[in-house]
């Protein structure tokens, strides 16, 4: 059971007039296996939603709860993927994926067993010995979502995952990891910029303002990918040649369009 | 012309011009003592010194010959300088990672840090007489700084994700000490121990002008007593080659963590 809240939130940055709002009435409930998207324009504050999740921001006024309790500090219950991997360069892939087992007291061979299971998940296999500078960056977020994995979370925070990656190694990456979200569902927040990723992959879609970023709109796509029976469909540009799916990108993009527009005025 | 900024050498011309530089200071230098423009007793032609230098290596002066010398000040030295890597290094750490201790630290450490190594050898003479712990805590004194501000500043400018994917993982505050922030400051720290070597080296020397009963420095001063000038020369051109072998060695090992990708 994971449940994320989100109650008035408010968040600033800086003080003594220097500061600025990032973030204004944030309320929002993610259920337990959800998969929640979050996309706005850049600066609108969807990574500091993230981060107030994972415990290394904390909210100026109102409460994030994780099931019910309110967050103190980052914890291996809530796993985080970065954009830019946060691997360990000094340690080898396995290092890299075992540490948090090790810091949770997991047995060498249990640990080794598991590290084994992630590494095949990701399809990482045969380079377990290798170090995160001799990988390409498809094959280091790989890594790090297995590091992510491994430890089973509660939840999993993930801060554009793919946005530092070339075309088509994002769009493996997408299909994996709904691959993977299906075997093994978790409690998502995934934040992103782009728009069919988000419609792709989440169950619902939250778009949020320019700063000082508020929810705008949520879309449940979860129901249109079951009345359009978008998972029959294996390859993610089958799915976005559906009618259904169009629409709902389209509709996104305009919505964050008129908010990147008014920014610019 | 061209100036320093705009021209590259090769290695040869970089070579030759050194060589050029060298020959022509012992050029002028000889010229100046075989001239007797200077007196021969305090500016002995190049070729006496290493002459001398040579004779010292067999016959002993002030108690010992040059190298049982050498190996006297270079374990004082080394005993000083392992002092302050295995205090500045975890210190410097710990206070890149708890600001309580930075901030209870850093006054006293930036008050004291401003007296030179020298300056503590009245204090280190009063304290330890000529014993081994005076040259020690003179050493001390110029080797323990760039040790615990150059993990500290390593500690500081660590990558924040690699501390908060560290967090997030459930590391606890003595693993990311151990396994983020030493690893993710080694380069830092290692050229801390070069700066401090480097500054160890050099204030020992002036601590056994004063201090010691063995040790070049010590010898130097006997030397000069005699109005040896050849044999002080020697002494100098030997503490030289050993500050350069032991820069020699750190910046190896330098490159050896580069190499490895710690940087």
């Amino acid at each position: 059971m994971a449940v994320i809240t989100f109650e008035g939130v408010r968040k600033s940055f800086g003080h003594n007039g220097g500061g600025f709002l990032a973030l204004e009435k944030i309320d929002l409930t993610i259920a337990d296996k959800e998969f929640v998207a979050i996309v706005g324009p850049s600066g609108c504050g969807k990574t500091t939603c993230m981060r107030m999740v994972a415990g290394f921001e904390f909210p100026t006024a109102g409460t994030v709860n994780v099931d019910g309790h309110r967050v103190t500090g980052p914890g291996p219950n809530r796993a985080v993927v970065f954009q830019q991997f946060a691997l360990f360069p000094w340690k080898t892939v396995s290092e890299n994926i075992a540490l948090g087992l090790r810091n949770k007291g997991v047995e060498k061979l249990e640990r080794e067993k598991r590290v084994h299971q992630a590494v095949e998940l990701m399809g990482l296999e045969g380079y377990e010995g290798a170090f995160p500078h001799q990988l390409s960056g498809g094959m280091q977020q790989r890594v790090a979502i297995a590091r992510a994995y491994v430890l089973e979370p509660d939840v999993l925070l993930m801060d554009e995952p793919f946005g530092a990656l070339d075309a088509q190694t994002r769009t493996t990456m997408q299909e994996e990891l709904v691959r993977i979200a299906r075997r093994n569902p978790r409690t998502v927040l995934f934040i992103t910029h782009a728009v069919e990723e988000a419609v792709y992959l989440a169950d619902r879609v939250v778009i949020m303002t320019r700063r000082p970023g508020r929810i705008k709109e949520v879309i449940d796509i979860r129901s249109v990918r079951t009345a359009e029976k978008w998972d029959k469909y294996e390859r993610i540009e089958d799915v976005m040649d559906l009618e259904s799916f169009v629409h709902w990108r389209t509709h996104i993009w305009r919505s964050l369009r008129e908010e990147k527009s008014g920014q610019d005025r | 012309m061209a100036t320093a900024q705009t021209t590259a050498l090769t290695r040869f011309q970089t070579l030759f011009l050194g060589t050029i530089g060298i020959l022509l200071f012992l050029g002028i230098w000889s010229g100046l003592s075989l001239s007797g423009l200077v007196p021969k007793q305090f500016l002995p032609t190049p070729f006496e010194i290493l002459s001398k230098f040579v004779q010292l290596l067999s016959t002993p002066f002030a108690g010992g010959t040059l190298q049982e010398h050498l190996l006297s000040s270079v374990l004082r030295f080394a005993y000083g300088f392992f002092l302050g890597a295995a205090i500045g290094i975890p210190l410097g750490l710990m206070m890149g990672w708890y600001r309580l201790l930075d901030e209870i630290v850093s006054p006293i450490f930036d008050a004291l840090r401003f007296i030179a190594p020298i300056a503590w050898v009245p204090f280190a003479a009063l304290w330890f007489g000529t014993g081994i712990g005076g040259p020690i805590l003179i050493i001390f004194a110029g080797a323990f700084p760039p040790c615990l501000i150059n993990a500290y500043r390593g500690a500081r400018f660590v990558n924040r994700s690699l501390i908060e994917a560290a967090q997030m993982l459930g590391t606890s505050n003595t693993r990311i000490i151990t396994e983020v922030l030493l690893p993710a400051s080694t380069a830092s720290i290692v050229a801390g121990l070069r700066v401090s070597a480097g500054l160890g080296w050099q204030s020992l020397i002036g601590a056994e002008l004063i201090v010691a009963s063995t040790g070049v420095g010590f010898m130097m001063v006997q030397a000069q007593l005699n109005i040896s000038t050849s044999i002080v020369m020697s002494a100098m051109l030997a503490i030289g080659l050993v500050g350069l072998c032991i820069d020699i060695i750190l910046r190896w090992v330098e490159a050896a963590v580069r190499r490895r990708g710690l940087a």
